[in-house]
């Protein structure tokens, strides 16, 4: 339940001191992009602030997103993230279950009638009137509309929620569609990903919270701090990209050299998030340091793009077939105008004899 | 469907279609014409008529010494953008990659560096041949859209091209979309306009070769 408690007073309880916090609220800053002279204000903001109650409904989805929050190997974000909300209802997580799961949503909706947060992940199915996914006799179509009513925000969790994700893919047998396509008349931020950096998802609620407002958002709804740049724009094996020497497989002499992976099909260089910088399990690592190219799957559509391991720069149509058939006809056609011709010039050499 | 996804797919894919259809039409209409045989009787030492045309073929590589001073800006500038293209066309890795989606094979790619360098000569070569179609006063004359179009056709791949590997301007989804259109238009005009001389050239050398070798003639 949302408490009246503020942070401040949470924290405390907690044992979780000022420093911690101050440390915490340095590298919000630093995450979302801010002047390190707003780390205090933050700080500030949230020791004041009443914790963000956040109703988290799971719709067509893996619960790889929550994995990715839950299993993040920052447990200060991880414990602070749910120090700043009060998560009044998410099935995963939740203890309770059935009619007192439901009931825990219905009541926070209405104890914080436009002040709550909706946090999405999955896609939203509506073929046949979403009846392909559905959760205490509800589709998910009908929660959604019921629960963004009186919300605050939305925000969609995973490539899923914000673009259709996996579920959306071709040939779409669920009539999956993203959240933003269904809640029109609510700000709805998109932190895509498969899963998201759980670090995007603290800091934008985190922002949320601090300051009562939307970070910047880019055209497709990401926050700008983490949608920012491309995975090929922070890439350490961007120098290898610019020399022209790139791994042909995943275990040639390239690869072992650690050199750019275009040709195995690489999407880096069309995909904004910022897993080059901020990376996973705590900093360790992310894809293409362990070798494979980036999928692009903070992208709408990623599984739709022609194949993973097809480069960037290949057509994705059927060239072969299309190339055929295009020769096929033209030589058709060369043929008949060939033979137009000579029966033109027969017949006008009949002519000129008569 | 994003533009990149488009250029990438169905535009790519339907301007292949009209380049190897227009090529093919084009090719056979030619080559099934019905060909006047030749009835003059060949001269004493004419060579075989293969011969003959490899002959004129690889004189015609180079012009003839009256000639070479007048033409040799033309002959040396047209060299130099029609080998950048090669470089260009073969040379990128992600030309090459394109090209091995196309037809199977693939081969080593140059330096990225070495093909940009290729790009900027080719295209500083391409602005001084239009220089000189815009102030030579016969070649202006003689200059219809036909020309210009194919200029522009070939310039305008070159140019998007170097963009979007120099990631200059605006995002690389944009830059390689629009780079991939280039690409598609340059290939639907191809067929239709003077750049079938890519093609045509073996054909009407080969005809003047014949024809001449074998009344002695060393052109
Ligand atoms: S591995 Fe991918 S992201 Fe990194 S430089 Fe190469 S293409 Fe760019």
């Amino acid at each position: 339940m949302a408490t009246s408690e503020t942070i401040g007073e949470e924290l405390v309880r907690r044992g979780i001191s000022r420093r911690a916090l101050l440390k915490y609220s340095a590298y919000l800053a630093t995450l979302m992009a801010l002047p390190p002279t707003a780390s205090k204000a933050i700080a500030a903001a949230l020791a004041a602030a009443r914790r963000q109650s956040v109703i988290w409904l799971s719709f067509q989805e893996c619960t790889g997103c929550t994995e990715s929050l839950t299993r993040s190997f920052s447990p200060t974000i991880e414990d602070m993230i749910f120090n700043l909300i009060s998560l009044d209802y998410h099935e995963t997580l939740q203890a309770v279950s059935g009619a007192a799961a439901e009931q825990a949503r219905l009541s926070a909706m209405r104890e914080n009638r436009g002040k709550y947060v909706v946090v999405i992940d999955g896609s939203v199915s509506t073929k046949d009137g979403g009846v392909y996914s559905t959760n205490a006799g509800k589709t998910n179509l009908q929660v959604l509309e019921e629960t963004a009513e009186h919300a605050l925000a939305l925000i969609s969790v995973g490539t899923c929620a914000a673009f259709g994700g996996i579920p959306h893919a071709h040939p779409n047998p669920t009539g999956a569609v993203p959240v933003s396509e269904i809640i029109t008349d609510k700000p709805v931020i998109n932190i895509s990903g498969c899963p998201p950096i759980p670090e995007a998802m603290a800091g934008t609620i985190a922002y949320l919270v601090t300051f009562g407002k939307l970070p910047d958002l880019d055209h497709l709804n990401r926050p700008k701090a983490i949608f920012g740049d491309t995975i090929h724009d922070r890439c350490y094996r961007r120098p290898f990209y610019d020399k022209g020497l790139f791994a042909k497989g995943f275990d040639d002499e390239g690869a072992r050299k650690g050199w750019c992976l275009y040709e195995v099909g690489c999407k880096g260089p069309v995909t904004y998030n910022a897993c080059a910088t901020l990376k996973w399990n705590g900093g360790v690592s992310f894809p293409i340091q362990s070798g494979h190219g980036c999928l692009g799957c903070s992208e709408p559509d990623f599984w739709d793009k022609g194949g993973f391991y097809r480069p960037l720069s290949a057509s994705t149509g059927n060239p072969a077939a299309v190339v055929g058939g295009a020769a096929a006809a033209g030589i058709g056609v060369g043929i008949a105008s060939a033979l137009l011709v000579r029966r033109h010039k027969l017949d006008a050499n009949k002519e000129s004899k008569s | 469907m994003s533009l990149l996804d488009f250029a990438r797919g169905p535009a790519l894919e339907a301007a292949m279609a009209v380049f190897v259809f227009g090529v093919c039409w084009r090719m056979l209409s030619l080559l099934l014409l019905p060909w006047a045989r030749d009835k003059s009787v060949a001269r004493a030492g004419a060579p075989p008529a293969l011969l003959g045309a490899t002959r004129s073929f690889v004189r015609h590589l180079w012009p003839p010494r009256p000639l070479a001073p007048g033409s040799l800006f033309v002959t040396v500038n047209g060299y130099v953008f029609h080998v950048g293209l090669a470089v260009i066309v073969f040379g990128l890795a992600q030309h090459i990659l394109f090209l091995r989606g196309l037809v199977g094979v693939h081969w080593p790619n140059l330096p990225s560096g070495v093909v940009s360098a290729a790009a900027v000569v080719t295209l500083a070569s391409l602005l001084a041949a239009l220089g000189r179609r815009l102030t030579n006063p016969v070649l202006k004359l003689i200059s219809t859209f036909n020309d210009y179009f194919s200029w522009f056709v070939t310039v305008l791949p070159v140019a998007t091209g170097l963009v979007a590997v120099s990631h200059l301007w605006a995002p690389y989804e944009t830059l390689l979309a629009v780079h991939l259109l280039s690409v598609a238009l340059l290939l639907i005009w191809f067929p239709f306009g003077k750049l079938m001389h890519a093609f045509l050239v073996f054909l009407t050398r080969t005809e003047t070769g014949i024809f001449y070798s074998r009344r002695g003639a060393e052109i």
